[in-house]
């Protein structure tokens, strides 16, 4: 079984448009949806939902007043400046609990909060895992980490081909967490300097962890110049273009429409384009 | 005062809305630019700073003295990251997972864990063309950037007029960025993805007590949601930028709006007024 990841480093490059019509284009998958915090592959698939999980996490220091004997140790020692009059704040609490471990009147418990949830969904193309991490909730690396196995063992339980997961921007925990391990990562950008700046970063991480990469250049023909950079940096590093997509209103008319870019106009040439990405992808 | 820029979804304008407004109003008050979007910062791009100093962000990491080491296990059951395994004769120490609380050499019986530091970004202060430039920037390969954004955030003056250019999503490195503004601008497009992740933003600043206004970016393609919405929230729509190839033209090329096109100066000026003038509005409420 394949694990093809898209990522983009910078937002807004198209991951989610083009990972629509990948669901469309695919017979055999399962798709998942690392991107908890701000998910929206769900607007162009659809989804039935089928199950609804809780997901537990991050535990959050709580102090009891009444044992508390306001001595101040746990402030003094805790390095997140989340404690303050003896009270501890839930958003910038780490979850470390060293405060519930040296707190002289045992006053401190750690207390697990619901961080997000999660749901396994059916979709006219298949099953989709998803997940919504709660407003302001820490853990988003751990929440991917959920929606990705729970996609796996899907995946295998169903006899599919392959996982298709529509990644986080940036590089970090959320991105590290949807990356480790898969087979393949995709990397949209655009030809604008920060789409390259964030394109060289994201590549980074792909090989600080092992994980081949392609490139798609989305909207290529907005700056020639650029697409040329990107070309030449790519065949430095010997990574392969996968496809240019050019810019057209039809990808945010498909978005309206909230159908995949591939069935609300077969015959444009961005649909075409992405058709061949996805043979490139799965060759 | 200082007002965070922030989205929701990537890609919508953030740093193209954050720069053109620090360069529109340099001369009303002074201005200091913060680029909390560690993971990705783009404002260098725009701003190309002159970079004046460097300075390592570090998490601090146990280290072991084999030594003094009863291989007691209490590191590891203190550990709340799994950062530390202990073995029978053998310590294991996963760094990548530490977020350096200290719990672990605090709580050692025999004294045995010091603390070195370890690398994971770095901040970077400077100055480009009068306006105060901080930028932090994670290291690749690094997971967490919250220990980077804080570094970032310490060094706000807010005497001057702050503005923070915070990262995509709504998690915790967007909370960490955007807690403690006066304002928060959000920059949307009127898309369904847009509307989706804007609704997320909104109740994020909600959550945290902060006065919020949007910003349309791409206003014309699309649909009429975003609008409808913010009426119905009765967010204050304060500025829409159209879809124009002139503008994405400058974008792709590291020119932002307000030093490409010198006419929207005097719209970003005006956008500052009006968040200046939601935010006395607030406190005086707040006062009465």
């Amino acid at each position: 079984m394949k694990e093809i990841v898209v990522l983009s480093g910078k937002g807004g490059t198209g991951k989610t448009s083009i990972v629509g019509s990948f669901a469309a284009l695919s017979k055999s998958k399962v798709l998942a949806d690392c991107d908890v915090d701000a998910a929206d592959l769900h607007l162009i698939l659809k989804p039935d939902m089928k199950e609804e999980h809780e997901f537990w996490s991050g535990q959050v220091a709580v102090i009891d007043g009444d044992k508390c004997t306001q001595c101040g140790l746990c402030q003094e020692l805790c390095r997140f400046g989340a404690i303050d009059e003896f009270k501890a704040d839930a958003v910038l609490c780490e979850g470390c609990g060293f405060c519930s471990h040296i707190c002289p009147a045992e006053a401190i418990t750690m207390k697990e909060s619901l961080a997000g949830r999660w749901f396994v969904s059916d979709t006219p193309y298949g099953k989709l895992v998803h997940a919504r991490l709660g407003i302001a909730q820490e853990n988003s690396g751990k929440l991917v980490a959920m929606v990705r196995k729970e996609a796996k063992e899907l995946a295998e339980k169903l006899g599919v081909d392959s996982v298709i997961t529509d990644g986080p921007p940036g590089i970090g925990c959320p991105v590290i967490s949807s990356l480790s391990g898969a087979s393949l990562a995709l990397l949209v950008t655009e030809p604008t300097l920060s789409g390259i700046h964030d394109l060289e970063r994201v590549i980074g991480v792909c090989d600080h962890f092992g994980v081949p990469v392609m490139v798609c250049i989305n909207k290529h023909d907005i700056n020639d110049e650029n697409t040329s950079r990107i070309e030449d940096y790519c065949s430095k590093k010997n990574i392969d273009i996968a496809a240019r997509i050019p810019y057209d209103d039809v990808v945010t008319e498909a978005m309206i429409h909230g159908e995949p870019v591939v069935t609300y106009d077969h015959d444009n040439k961005v649909s075409r384009r992405i058709e061949e990405l996805w043979d490139k992808v799965t060759a | 005062m200082i007002i965070s820029v922030a989205s929701g979804k990537g890609g919508t304008g953030k740093t193209l809305v954050a720069t053109s407004l620090a360069i529109s109003i340099k001369e009303i008050n002074q201005v200091q630019l913060l680029d909390c979007d560690v993971e990705e910062p783009n404002d260098h791009i725009f701003m190309k700073p002159v970079i004046t100093q460097t300075e390592p962000v570090c998490v601090r990491v146990p280290e072991i003295d084999k030594e003094k080491c009863t291989y007691c296990g209490k590191c590891a059951e203190v550990c709340a990251f799994n950062a530390i395994a202990v073995v029978t004769k053998y310590v294991m120490v996963l760094s990548d997972l530490c977020h350096g609380c200290g719990a672990c050499s605090y709580l050692c019986p025999e004294g045995a864990i010091t603390e070195e530091e370890r690398e994971t970004g770095v901040v970077e202060t400077g100055i480009a063309d009068g306006v105060d430039i901080v930028q932090g920037r994670l290291n690749v390969g690094e997971a967490m950037p919250t220990p980077v954004i804080t570094e970032v955030k310490s060094r706000a003056e807010p005497d001057k007029t702050v503005i923070i250019d915070v990262p995509p999503g709504t998690s915790c490195a967007v909370v960490n960025s955007i807690t403690g503004s006066d304002f928060c601008l959000l920059v949307t497009e009127s898309t369904p993805f847009g509307l989706n992740d804007l609704i997320l933003a909104v109740e994020t600043a909600k959550e945290l007590d902060i006065t919020c206004g949007v910003v349309i970016n791409r206003a014309g393609i699309g649909d009429k949601e975003v609008e409808e919405y913010c009426n119905r929230e009765n967010i204050p729509v304060l500025l829409k930028i159209p879809l124009d190839t002139e503008i994405a033209r400058l974008y792709s090329k590291g020119i932002t709006l307000a030093a490409g096109m010198p006419q929207w100066k005097e719209t970003f000026e005006s956008l500052y007024s009006d968040i200046v003038e939601i935010v006395d509005e607030r406190n005086r409420s707040i006062k009465r």
